[in-house]
């Protein structure tokens, strides 16, 4: 072969710098972010339970919050049932963040993992998020 | 295929007839379709089981202050910016004089007291709501139980149709996120963000709850606005329209506004 050193040389740094993502990463991943569950309201309750199952949560929340906005909004329903039958007030800003009053470590950890940005905090307010006022006359 | 003049006739009579009747049926399948907003008579079939409105009693707000809590009382449960620039300005509940309330419904002669006034003006929650017929992806609404002309701002595009359609200049757009605007807020009730319309809810959100409008709240003590339901024959705000002379904003638009005002008398 032609100018064999070169080639192998020139082949050496283009892999290195192709993979470099990789093995540069290796062992960093797998850190699944865990949410968080200390806050006041949910250390003091008794049977630690959300509006549905931990599993149903952790898959549907999307979808439930998104049904709940239809009933509230445009069905007019106020109360949410269960399926074990327990109501619920439907609001993302006094039902859910009453509970989860930690959004930082519960919401976003997972959000900013998985770089999803739901624009839910454009209107709704997260737990004592109202200080992005000019100027508060209380 | 020859055709004699006789075979013409037949067929090109033949096809009027046809034409002439499935013409008609379209013709009559248009005429024959309820336009809501173009029909203005009163006379109503099937009722709904509530059909929430307001009464503004003119009379009864003497000065600015009485104007200005019950403004500063909508706007700031409900988060509402407060802007300076007009061409960006956010209103649920505002003031205007009698010429721009009442375009049409006054003379150069007019009682002073009335022509220089100020009027209290919302969202009159149509019956018929220009606003809901044009929003292409029915953002806002007209809910069913009770009437209230809806906004879901999850689902509004910005195009601002319903500004267009709005003959009352209720709505206003957010040309800016809101947020800075707001001081001291409602934590309790989310704000807008740039690039929707917003504009009253009837307090929807408190009435939930069983409580009355922020307004109605704020001006209870001289009874200026009041509040209720129009298909309870005993309800206040019947009682007021049978015993007081009222008017509506715009009554040729055909809307039929849920907002009535007593003016004199």
């Amino acid at each position: 072969m032609y100018g064999k050193g070169k080639i192998l040389f020139g082949l050496a740094v283009f892999l290195g710098l192709v993979t470099f993502p990789f093995y540069s990463n290796l062992g960093k991943v797998g850190a699944v972010p865990e949410p968080s569950l200390n806050t006041p309201v949910i250390n003091a309750m008794r049977d630690k339970e959300c509006v549905e199952s931990e599993e149903f949560m952790e898959a549907e929340h999307m979808q439930l919050l998104d049904d709940w906005r239809n009933m509230l909004v445009r069905e007019g329903k106020k109360k949410y049932v269960n399926s074990k039958g327990k109501e619920f007030d439907i609001s993302l800003q006094n039902t859910c963040l009453n509970c989860h009053s930690n959004k930082e470590q519960f919401c976003d950890r997972c959000h900013n993992y998985l770089a999803v940005k739901p624009y839910c905090w454009d209107c709704h307010f997260g737990p004592k998020e109202t200080n992005w006022t000019k100027e508060t006359d209380v | 295929m020859s055709m004699d003049r006789r075979e013409f006739l037949k067929i090109a009579g033949l096809s009027t007839i046809l034409g002439g009747v499935g013409g008609a049926t379209i013709l009559g399948g248009l005429r024959g379709e309820d336009v809501e907003a173009s029909d203005s008579s009163h006379a109503h079939g099937n009722r709904p089981a509530s059909t929430l409105a307001m009464v503004v009693d003119v009379r009864k707000f003497r000065n600015e202050s009485e104007y200005q809590r019950c403004i500063d009382a909508c706007h700031k449960v409900h988060n509402v910016p407060t802007i300076e620039n007009p061409k960006h300005e956010v209103k649920w509940l505002w003031r205007e004089d009698f010429e721009h309330s009442f375009p049409g419904q006054g003379h150069e002669f007019m009682e002073e007291g009335v022509e220089h006034k100020d009027f209290m003006l919302l969202c009159n929650h149509c019956e018929k709501p220009a606003c809901v017929r044009v929003c292409p992806t029915q953002a806002t609404f007209k809910r069913k139980s009770d009437g209230i002309v809806m906004m879901d701002y999850h689902r509004c595009i910005g195009c601002r149709f319903c500004m267009a359609a709005c003959p009352y200049g209720a709505r206003s757009f957010n040309w800016q996120d809101p947020r800075g605007f707001i001081s001291n807020p409602n934590p309790e009730f989310p704000t807008r963000m740039k690039g929707v319309v917003e504009k009253c809810n009837f307090c929807a959100e408190r009435l939930r709850k069983g409580l009355k409008p922020a307004c109605v709240e704020a001006c209870r003590d001289n009874k200026a606005m009041v509040f209720g339901d129009l298909e309870d024959r005993n309800s206040e705000v019947r009682e007021i329209l049978r015993t007081h002379y009222t008017i509506q904003r715009k009554p040729q638009a055909g809307t039929n506004p849920r907002v009535f005002y007593v003016i004199g008398g």
